[in-house]
């Protein structure tokens, strides 16, 4: 085809579930490209001779190189491409802010729009799971090399699969009952399945990657009894899983959850599917989830889903600061999740049996910015009011959970907690000892801790090659 | 890891103890300290106290009395079956130490849990005193194990059919701490929440601190989600990372009940229908 003409291929939407059908289901909403659309939109990549989208990904996937294989219609050799670089592609096709990655780089988005690559790598991961063709890349020889990875989410998993793939011995260990950490825990169904995280994990035991479940490292072991045992080096890729709560009056009133929990119910423990599962959740009529970011999304999504009535999404600065991905917000609100923006909780009220049953909250306005460059937003004299609400969840970000610092001497932490390491090699303050993902940085993305992964197995690969 | 069941036995009408195969968890567990199980793959995370251990032919037992679906279901595992998921040990550890004299209280299926924290703090050089208590003689479990750990014991039934007639905290009282025949150091309580905070209200009158381990509802039990918050001298605290002990006198109890009773319906609907499951003889 000329590039005149490919030029003029509009973006190709992904058809989804209707909004009012959605709502009270967990299926996943986006539906997908079908062959034809995907060949479609990648004939409007251009193929630029120094592609930019590819510097905006944080694990530097072939994004033009992927492309051109779809737009021929070779699917399996397309995801064998990106999996050379990205070892969870229907994760990251899913669940990566391309908007501010490489989709925000491609030059067609300057006169048009982007190309919707993030469609692409989740449409071609698919196909190449549903036909059942999943490759195995080549395995470098065997090192004799031995590697603890603690946490099974997306940086452990990424310095796994690339650490196995040098020929390395890689075990994983992970605290909970199945691998995929938030992958699992904290995003939901309906954004992604979780058969696809277990196929992901499936593809890294193909390489060789070992799983041991139920094994919380601080606790049944601590990092030196892990070099003790043989290991040669070990990678902390623990998470941000400490919820943080408000410190308001009321906060422990049965009701009210953190975020954590009440994803960890429906997700992990699939409560929504109570009673088959023998994990309850309550099922509030009128569900206030406090946020702004991508899990209060999950969180007031889930509480549709659950059967509520309304679900009153309470944040305290305005829609421009919402750190939540615009499409996530888009999705919500066509759910019927209603936003009540410059508001902040200040009091949950209860009854006698310890229900939660309201919660107080005042008006703010935007004052001058703020350390973190938004503008603050200042409480509205006078402006309490009262909401009748029947749960709550707190969704204002996660902390670093200290098991591991804890119980690892020497090992430095920032003043939050999160393990000091250099941001290229993953090295923290104890030689062998490297560390990647929300554990250094704080809550994050999925991609970036992806990267932190991608980098500190670099890192890793070299330090234990050199001993 | 997976866990397959050594040995299975009957304590009581509703409570049962297995023994456990996870090397692992018994080379590293101290007093004090719990699993999280699951029996399947639609279960639940079930927290229960590790009873005992043996290092050395890598075996945890616990101890658990039957409330509810998944309790009733663990109850009918047999020797030989495999436990899904089982994670360990979480938890501090009891802190132990010679203080002088302890007495250590258990109430109903308390008593399994209040078991090793005993048998550590007498190991410490204490001198032991164990109430063990029960609704009635039936119930009571494990006395003869509580006998060998301890100094003195006095064994106490609500209903007044073996031991003393009454509840473990007024044989507290009314043996010790009103006469003050032997001073105590420290109450190490664990049982029934009711009788915990009725137990906390006696020994604060006397001002002997008390130390009480909380069953609060767990989900990951790795201070991930929160469930088990509970509020201790006015600070929200977890009981599965900054516990399970905590002061007894600064537990706040009353909400504690309450956060117990969050799944009160739930849990019925779910048993209910196991059990009509089962007289259907289909199975669960």
């Amino acid at each position: 085809m000329e590039m005149k003409e490919r030029l003029k291929i509009p973006r190709q939407p992904m058809p989804e579930q209707d909004p009012q059908v959605r709502k009270r289901n967990f299926d996943e909403v986006p539906l997908g490209y079908t062959p034809e659309t995907a060949k479609t939109e990648a004939l409007r990549c251009i193929q630029c001779k120094k592609p930019e989208c590819v510097e905006g990904c944080p694990v530097e996937v072939d994004i033009p190189g992927f492309i051109a294989l779809v737009a021929e219609g070779k699917f399996i050799e397309a995801a064998k491409k990106i999996k050379t670089t990205n070892a969870l592609p229907a994760v990251c096709g899913r669940v990566c802010p391309q908007e501010v990655q490489c989709e925000v780089k491609c030059v067609r988005g300057k006169k048009s729009e982007p190309v919707a690559i993030g469609r692409l790598e989740r449409f071609v991961a698919d196909y190449e799971r549903a036909a059942g063709e999943v490759s195995i890349p080549k395995i470098e020889k065997k090192t004799g090399k031995r590697i603890a990875v603690v946490g099974s989410g997306p940086a452990g998993l990424t310095v796994a699969g690339d650490l196995v793939q040098l020929g390395h011995d890689v075990t994983i260990f992970e605290a909970l009952h199945a691998p995929g950490g938030v992958l699992v825990y904290g995003i939901p169904e309906f954004r992604l399945p979780k058969t696809i995280v277990a196929a992901e994990v499936d593809y890294l035991k193909k390489l060789g990657v070992k799983i041991e479940t139920s094994n919380v490292i601080g606790k049944v072991a601590t990092v030196d009894e892990l070099f003790a045992e043989g290991f040669d080096a070990v990678f902390l890729g623990t998470g941000a899983g400490l919820p943080s709560f408000m410190n308001i009056p009321g906060e422990n009133l049965n009701g009210v959850y953190s975020a954590n929990e009440y994803l960890t119910r429906s997700n992990l423990m699939k409560a929504y599917k109570f009673p088959e599962y023998d994990t309850p959740i309550v099922r509030g009529k009128n569900v206030a989830v406090i946020g702004g970011g991508n899990v209060a999304m999950d969180s007031a999504r889930t509480a549709m889903r659950l059967g509520a009535d309304h679900v009153y999404l309470v944040y305290r600065r305005s829609r421009q600061e919402m750190p939540a991905r615009i499409e996530e917000i888009h999705h919500a609100e066509e759910e019927g999740i209603e936003l009540h923006l410059l508001t902040n909780p200040i009091r949950y009220i209860g009854n006698d049996k310890g229900w939660v049953t309201g919660i107080e909250c005042l008006q703010m306005e935007l004052g001058e910015p703020d350390e973190s460059g938004r503008r603050r937003p200042v409480p509205i004299k006078g402006s309490e009011f009262i909401k009748e609400v029947d749960t709550v969840v707190v969704a204002i970000g996660a902390g670093s959970n200290p098991l591991v610092q804890s119980t690892t001497p020497g090992l430095k932490t920032n003043k939050w907690n999160y393990i000091v390491a250099d941001e290229e090699t993953g090295q923290t303050s104890r030689e062998g000892v490297f560390a990647g993902g929300d554990i250094v940085t704080g809550s994050a993305t999925v991609i970036l801790a992806m990267g932190a992964g991608r980098k500190a197995a670099r890192a890793i690969h070299s330090y234990v090659m050199s001993k | 890891m997976s866990s397959k069941i050594l040995e299975k036995q009957q304590l009581s009408e509703n409570v049962f103890k297995l023994v456990l195969d996870a090397p692992k968890i018994a080379k590293k567990r101290k007093a004090g300290q719990f699993v999280v199980l699951r029996i399947h793959e639609e279960g639940e995370r079930i927290p229960l106290t590790i009873a005992d251990a043996d290092p050395v032919k890598g075996t945890v037992t616990i101890i658990f009395q039957v409330v509810g679906k998944s309790t009733a279901h663990l109850s009918e595992l047999s020797k030989g079956d495999i436990l899904l998921d089982l994670v360990g040990p979480l938890g501090q550890p009891t802190h132990v130490e010679k203080i002088g004299t302890v007495a250590c209280v258990g109430g109903g299926v308390g008593v399994a849990p209040v078991f090793p924290i005993t048998q550590a703090m007498k190991n410490a050089g204490n001198y032991i005193i164990s109430i063990i208590g029960a609704r009635n003689k039936d119930l009571i479990i494990m006395e003869d194990e509580m006998k060998s750990v301890s100094d003195e014991i006095i064994v106490t039934t609500d209903d007044g059919s073996y031991g003393y007639h009454g509840f473990v905290s007024q044989a507290l009282e009314e043996k010790y701490l009103l006469t003050g025949t032997k001073k105590i150091d420290l109450v190490v309580a664990i049982g029934p929440v009711p009788m915990m905070r009725a137990l906390c209200d006696v020994t604060k009158k006397y001002n002997v601190p008390t130390v009480v381990s909380l069953n609060s509802i767990m989900v990951d039990a790795t201070g991930m989600c929160g469930a088990c918050r509970v509020t201790v001298g006015g600070k929200t605290r977890f009981v599965c990372v900054d516990g399970p002990e905590f002061d007894g006198h600064q537990v706040d109890f009353k909400e504690l009940i309450d956060r117990q009773r969050i799944y009160l319906n739930d849990e019925k609907q779910c048993y209910d229908h196991y059990c009509s499951c089962k007289q259907q003889g289909k199975g669960a």
